[in-house]
């Protein structure tokens, strides 16, 4: 178990190696070709040759694009200094580097941003889960059911809704028309729990209709090739009462592809739910991004696209570790 | 091997009938057993859902291709401003349901009055010209690697395998948005719009290959132990053969599937990023570039954000019920 825990970590830090590499690479280099300059887009272009010069010197602009890949590295596990002249401007580990745009340091930026897209997606990773996998399994037990077929009615319904114009429907019915629930910002948790929750409420249950969609198609169908398998005949076949051999021998197994793909779509969401946030304007990482894109802040695309395959190799370890749990096959390989 | 793969599709789904009638003999010939295609298409022409989604998505396709005849028949130019039919204080059409009239028949665009009709048939083109080409792209590359990786096998096969869980690991959207938002704007002397089409079609096409690729990876490796292609082996034949005559036949089915399963997906994405603005670049119609017009103005004038965004829904549910329906026609096991 140690060794592939110890594989796996490998391959995780390899990922996100190679991900920072090609990030960097295309978005230090695309620069470069079209001709426009990192400098430039930092200090502004009314700046005269001097003080270009002096950028490029200070964040390291002049070095080959491998060498200022080693700096970026360095500063990500043990900060870096930015030397200009006798000024020395230091950036805590992990640095992410300086914002083109505000000059802020860009780590900070974006924790700051980081509560609200938690909290967006986990409080809808919870309910899609409750409402996915549930509806899954009932719409798999009443199989062929009037109750089955208008679930997965909806569930098709809900996959092919793209998942901003399903928040502006929400939002003109349940804010603009009935007035239920506030349009507007989000709000800390510890600044005011239930403002949190109500702020909340509709991007959780947008994001969960798509997702829960989704999952109940998928529960549905593996839960019905488990049913079918010899060895729930056997555990109905020795007495077993209906409810374990649901909830122990079928759900068990049925739950194994639903972990994964829970894993990785949690994993991608917490890196920026950027449709959601724009739709209802939650500053989160994704909206970040979309500034940082607009703006062309390189130091700030870089950040987030690191923050997100963080998470989503994370995502991937947990699920892979989890997966042995249910699993105790896996464990063997 | 100048046929290619497709040519030897149709070929090797005939052959085998046709054989073992031989074999049996003319008597027997009422049992000669159906092709999986013959099989397939009478399970499909069954399934009333998939056959609506199919018919659906061929009228798409064919008012996609007829564009600017329908936009002349029954629509206006995509750039005319029609100011008079946009209230001068707010900004609305005048008329009420988002300006509906007999003569623009999706109702006007706020502020600038331009016909919705004509912009929703155009960027049906742009949609599906994406969403085909792009799928198109995944699938050559999904097929190249998958079967690479899966008939080769050794380092090869982990070099790719590792390829494919790196590209999964990508913030594919995210990723997009940047890559597409830092490419030019013009590329091989197209004007924008084309060359914003061909850039989408490479990123979506680019980052889908992993799906296909993954699972005619898993197809080839199972079908290269089994009984057939040792005999065509022992037969003599060699890898070339073996791959195009007896592997990617076999193969068809479920390429055919995943790549009709891919194109909602890449619709719902190409939309998203035109959403985002990093897709078709305006004045140039897109559905997902509409619907990001429609933010500001919805709770006024809610028609112009539910045609577009009802479009797409249309689309991507038709192409998933025929995809599914595709899917339990060619593999009775997924049901």
């Amino acid at each position: 178990m140690l060794a592939y825990l110890i594989r796996r970590l490998i391959n995780a830090v390899l990922t996100l190696l190679v991900v920072s590499l090609v990030t960097f690479g295309i978005f230090f280099m695309v620069p470069k070709i079209t001709g426009s300059d990192p400098a430039l887009l930092y200090i502004g272009k009314t700046s005269d040759a001097a003080s270009i010069e002096g950028i490029r010197v200070k964040m390291g602009l002049n070095d080959p694009v491998l060498v200022q890949y080693g700096k970026f590295l360095k500063g990500l596990v043990a900060g870096r200094d930015y030397v200009s002249g006798p000024e020395v401007t230091h950036c805590d580990a992990p640095c992410l580097g300086y914002s083109f745009k505000t000059e802020q340091e860009v780590t900070p930026l974006l924790m700051s941003v980081l509560p609200v897209t938690l909290s967006l997606a986990l409080g809808a990773a919870i309910l899609w889960l409750i409402i996915g996998v549930s509806t899954g399994v009932i719409s798999a037990l009443r199989r062929g059911s009037l109750l089955d077929r208008t679930v997965m009615s909806a569930a098709l319904f809900g996959v092919s809704m793209p998942i901003y114009f399903t928040g502006l429907i929400a939002s003109a019915i349940f804010v603009y028309q009935l007035g239920w629930l506030p349009q507007g910002q989000y709000v800390p948790f510890l600044e005011s729990p239930s403002e949190w929750f109500t702020q909340l409420l509709l991007p959780w249950i947008t994001l969960a209709f798509l997702f829960a969609a989704t999952y109940a198609r998928l529960t549905r169908a593996n839960m019905l090739e488990t049913l079918g398998e010899d060895y729930i005949r056997t555990a109905r076949a020795k007495g077993l009462p209906e409810r374990v051999v649901i909830g122990k021998h079928a759900l068990r197994s049925g739950l194994t592809a639903i972990v994964t793909v829970f894993g990785l779509d949690l994993g991608a969401l917490l890196g920026g739910a950027v449709l959601t946030e724009k739709v209802f304007n939650l500053r989160g990482l994704g909206y970040q991004a979309l500034q940082a894109i607009q703006g062309n802040d390189l130091p700030v695309i870089l950040g987030v696209t690191m923050i997100a395959a963080g998470f989503i190799v994370i995502a991937n370890l947990v699920v892979d570790l989890v997966y042995g749990l249910i699993d105790p096959r896996v464990r063997l390989a | 091997m100048s046929l290619g793969p497709e040519a030897s599709v149709t070929d090797e789904t005939s052959a085998p009938t046709a054989d073992a009638a031989e074999v049996r003999g003319p008597a027997e010939k009422a049992i000669a057993g159906r092709s999986l295609k013959q099989i397939a298409w009478r399970r499909l022409k069954k399934d009333k859902v998939a056959v609506g989604g199919g018919i659906v998505v061929l009228l798409l396709i064919v008012v996609a291709i007829l564009a600017p005849l329908l936009t002349k028949l029954f629509g206006h130019p995509i750039d005319e401003y029609h100011i008079d039919q946009i209230d001068p204080t707010f900004g609305t059409p005048i008329k009420p349901w988002g300006g509906i009239s007999s003569d623009f028949i999706f109702g006007v665009e706020p502020t600038s009055g331009r016909d919705v009709f004509s912009r929703v048939v155009y960027g049906a083109q742009t949609s599906l010209t994406v969403a085909f080409l792009s799928a198109f792209v995944s699938t050559i590359l999904g097929v190249i690697f998958g079967t690479a990786a899966g008939f080769l096998g050794g380092w090869i096969d982990s070099m790719i395998s590792r390829v494919m869980d790196l590209l999964l690991a990508f913030p594919q959207l995210l990723f997009s948005i940047a890559l597409v938002s830092v490419l030019p704007y013009s590329i091989l002397g197209l004007d924008g719009r084309w060359s914003r089409i061909l850039v989408l079609v490479g990123v979506i096409g680019f980052f889908g290959w992993p799906y296909i690729g993954r699972i005619v990876r898993g197809q080839t490796l199972s079908l290269r132990e089994r009984e057939f292609v040792e005999a065509a082996r022992s037969m003599g034949a060699r890898s070339p053969r073996i791959l195009f005559r007896e592997l990617l036949p076999n193969l068809a089915a479920p390429i055919l599937v995943y790549t009709t399963l891919i194109i909602p997906t890449n619709i719902l994405t190409e939309a998203a990023l035109s959403f985002l603005g990093v897709g078709i670049p305006p004045p140039n119609p897109s559905w997902g570039g509409m619907l990001s017009d429609a933010i500001s103005t919805y709770q006024t004038d809610p028609m112009y954000m539910i045609i577009p965004g009802g479009m797409i829904f249309i689309t991507v549910l038709a192409f998933n019920l025929f995809g599914d329906g595709l899917r339990d026609a060619l593999d009775p096991k997924a049901r």
